[in-house]
């Protein structure tokens, strides 16, 4: 009896939004007297961040900072519809929609500086940190504080955009299955490194190196946190988590954090990321939703990392040291057979 | 973290100002501290606590219910029971067109798992609540069960659910959705090895933090205002608009900072009772599912039961998969049946093969219904696919990363639900995992691209 160490790889694609389309979300852009920015939604933010996502998605599109742009958000009153945040789906069709409405919103800044400036709006781009100008004139500006002023007191208008997003329906063809499910995918290959000790049949991960291609990483940190957090979730799916350890009996089930094993703090593995962009045709500047996908491709890199090591399959969910244990004494027998 | 910039640099621009940059979030300081305001955080003045009684049994039909003694139990302020319900009857997919209806808020003749709400008990605390709905009387003449994907399968099992008349949802292409690409017989008979395999899985919890519920005020207006950590505001809305009879200018939803969310509260089984309560005792209400319940009754994860059976060549070609899977709604579609299709739409995974069968099952059985999970549809379904791809790698003797390489999509290929192959990164992602994890391959692989067939 001894601990053996082994890996395992496995690749994976996930499709970003709801399997076969159909999931519209719509964003209001609004700019207030003085020149910030209100994004108007009805998405919620489940802690992913989805709010500063939106907020710099907003400013990158108007030309301003972010930190003038605020996000009013999963409020049904003054939000327009959104089908949801899930299915990998919130930058991905919110960002569309508020970059639809950025665009609109940003249109009409420029028209009013266009006559306050006597130029073309056409003529005219931001500086990123509030001013718009001339091109190829940069001392030809007007803030676009002042611009916000002009458009409220004196012109009349509404610096304002609606932005709407949604890939069509797609219905599977009954005999075939042809479809559409998605129209863009995300990527990952993970390689694990396991050590199982053959007397407990206990499992310890010691790394995951993982590899996402998500399209862009809008805000590089906070993509860190979610493909970090999802591959935790995704070792815990693999060696611990279940309502109900002997399905489908359903006695044993969890009613708490006691009884239910997730790991802690000390089981978790060494873990490296990578990510590659390759940008989505349809994607906020190009990105795909990673937000499911980063907690799959562990599960099965873990199993095979179990193979490689002692030679035996698990192949029910968790793989549990009483599940590696029977399947080593199956081994056992078998040899000895 | 690693920004593999090198890969498909000549299809992007990085000379943006806001995007790419690392940007704190707007709201981490609040969460850090403890200063941000959950739904759970408002109090309100009379507010009162919703209890559900639940079935203790997985199949029950309901010959009475006794509520007198719970009714004089000190504190309680009303008792709703199904006939309570405007439209009882219900399912959350409807809203795309996707029935029937096939559950109610709260159990009417039967129950069909062992958790399901039959009794609401709305009280000044949450002992009140709590110990008065222990007096609740439900007679139960008790059912045989189903438990299992393979029982409900059975030709002579009991029908867990009337509103479908079998154990499996029906779709328009049948008892399965179904995905056919080639030919698969053919593909098996010029297979130089085949492997047929079976994977599994338990039911899996979102394990949020906070656990789900929801605050709901009656306002002076006549409107409700529902403060609630949903996930999809206009899907709680829209559904509560419908089982309330209530139209949707009367309901306010205010939600958007959530304590976690993997799926778990896109189902709608807290709000639409919770603003019935409201409505019928003009008082706030609180209802909030215990740890218990966010682990028990809570849709977990399915179950599910996937078969594998692969052709492969011995030079690592896959020239036919077959994949049959069948997703444990449990008692109710809820997001089922969506899932089910999901996976049917994933598979054969990220490689090209030619010859393809796929059929997915969503199956009824007496057990808590599954629903949406982060990835449902696809991450048991990546275990399966990625365990056999491993198990392929080392029947016939092959690096099992080298193996992937060979049978990865690339840009144009048809996939099996016939859409072609855009925009494909697998190759690259295996690339650089080959490179970090020091797990070396061949030159070959480390010069392909997804790009182009060549190579």
């Amino acid at each position: 009896m001894a601990v053996k160490r082994g890996r395992g790889v496995a690749a994976v694609n996930y499709p970003t939004g709801m399997n076969l389309g159909g999931d519209p979300t719509q964003a209001l852009v609004h700019s207030t007297p003085t020149g910030s920015f209100m994004v108007t939604l009805s998405s919620v933010d489940l802690g992913q961040g989805l709010k500063q996502i939106m907020a710099q998605i907003c400013a990158e599109t108007i030309g301003v900072p972010t930190e003038s742009v605020t996000v009013d958000t999963a409020d049904t009153d003054t939000g327009p519809h959104c089908m949801g945040t899930f299915a990998s789906r919130g930058t991905h069709r919110a960002g569309n929609a508020v970059i639809q409405a950025a665009r609109e919103a940003r249109q009409v800044m420029l028209e009013v500086a266009a006559e306050e400036l006597e130029v073309n709006a056409s003529d005219l781009d931001t500086d990123g940190s509030g001013n718009i100008h001339v091109k190829g004139a940069p001392s030809r500006s007007i803030s676009i504080f002042d611009t916000a002023l002009a458009a409220h007191f004196k012109h009349g208008r509404s610096i304002s955009g609606r932005g709407m997003f949604l890939v069509p329906r797609s219905y599977p063809e009954t005999e075939t299955g042809a479809m559409k499910p998605s129209t863009c995918y995300a990527h990952a290959c993970t390689v694990a490194e396991v050590e199982v000790d053959e007397e407990t049949g206990e499992v310890v991960v010691l790394s995951v190196k993982n590899v996402f291609e998500i399209g862009r990483a809008l805000n590089p940190k906070m993509v860190e946190q979610q493909l970090i957090g999802g591959s935790w979730m995704g070792i815990s799916h693999a060696l611990y988590e279940t309502t109900e350890p002997y399905y489908p009996d359903r006695e044993h089930g969890a009613r708490d954090y006691n009884e239910y094993l997730m790991p802690g703090p000390g089981d978790l593995a060494e873990t490296e990321i990578a990510v590659l962009e390759r940008p989505s045709g349809d994607g906020p500047f190009g990105a795909k939703g990673p937000g499911e996908m980063c907690a799959n491709p562990q599960i099965p890199a873990v199993a095979n990392a179990i193979f490689d090591a002692v030679g035996v399959r698990v192949d029910t969910l968790p793989i549990t040291p009483e599940r590696v244990l029977r399947a080593l004494r199956q081994r056992d027998a078998g040899a000895t057979a | 973290m690693k920004l593999s910039k090198n890969y498909f640099a000549d299809e992007r621009t990085d000379d943006f100002t806001e995007i790419g940059q690392p940007r704190p979030r707007s709201d981490i300081r609040g969460h850090v501290t403890g200063r941000t305001a959950y739904f759970a955080d408002r109090t309100f003045p009379g507010l009162l606590h919703l209890k559900m009684v639940r079935s203790p049994h997985h199949h029950a039909r309901i010959r009475g219910i006794d509520t007198s003694e719970a009714e004089k139990h000190p504190g309680v302020a009303r008792i709703i029971t199904a006939k309570d319900v405007p439209q009882n009857l219900y399912t959350i997919l409807i809203l795309i067109h996707v029935g029937p209806e096939d559950e109610h808020v709260l159990a009417e003749d039967k129950v069909r798992w062992k958790g399901e709400a039959v009794v609401a008990v709305l009280a000044e605390t949450a002992r009140a609540a709590e110990e008065a709905a222990a007096k609740v009387k439900v007679d139960y003449e008790v059912l045989p069960a189903v438990l299992s994907i393979e029982d409900a399968l059975k030709p002579d099992a009991p029908i867990v659910n009337e509103h479908h008349g079998r154990n499996y949802y029906l779709y328009d292409s049948g008892e399965c959705r179904k995905v056919r690409f080639g030919d698969v017989e053919k593909g098996f008979a010029q297979a130089d090895h085949i492997l047929e395999e079976s994977y599994s899985s338990g039911p899996i919890e979102h394990a949020p933090l906070e656990t789900s519920g929801c605050i709901v005020t009656p306002e002076a207006n006549g409107r409700f205002t529902c403060y609630t950590n949903t996930q999809a505001m206009f899907f709680t809305l829209d559904n509560a608009s419908i089982i309330l009879q209530m139209p949707g200018h009367k309901l306010h939803m205010v939600g958007g900072t959530v304590g976690g969310g993997f799926g778990g509260k896109v189902d709608v089984t807290i709000e639409p009772v919770a603003i019935l309560a409201a409505k019928l005792t003009g008082r706030p209400v609180s209802f909030i599912y215990s740890r218990e319940e966010e682990m028990q009754v809570s849709s977990p994860r399915a179950a599910e039961r996937i078969v594998i059976k692969d052709g492969v060549m011995k030079d690592g070609r896959i020239v036919a998969r077959q994949v049959t899977a069948y997703i444990d709604a449990g008692a109710y579609s809820r997001h089922s049946p969506y899932g089910a299709q999901k996976s049917a739409a994933h598979f054969p995974g990220p490689y090209t093969i030619s010859n393809v069968a796929i059929d997915s099952y969503c199956v009824y059985t007496n057990r808590t219904p599954s629903s949406a999970m982060r990835g449902f549809g696809v991450t048991i379904g990546d275990f399966a696919l990625e365990v056999q791809t491993d198990k392929l790698a080392r029947l016939i003797g092959m690096d099992p990363l080298e193996f992937r390489f060979i049978n990865a999509y690339r840009d144009g290929d048809m996939k099996a639900h016939r859409q072609p192959t855009e925009g494909a990164a697998l190759i690259e992602c295996m690339q650089e995992a080959s490179v970090i994890a020091g797990w070396p391959v061949s030159e070959r692989f480390m010069k392909m691209s997804s790009r182009t067939r060549e190579g």
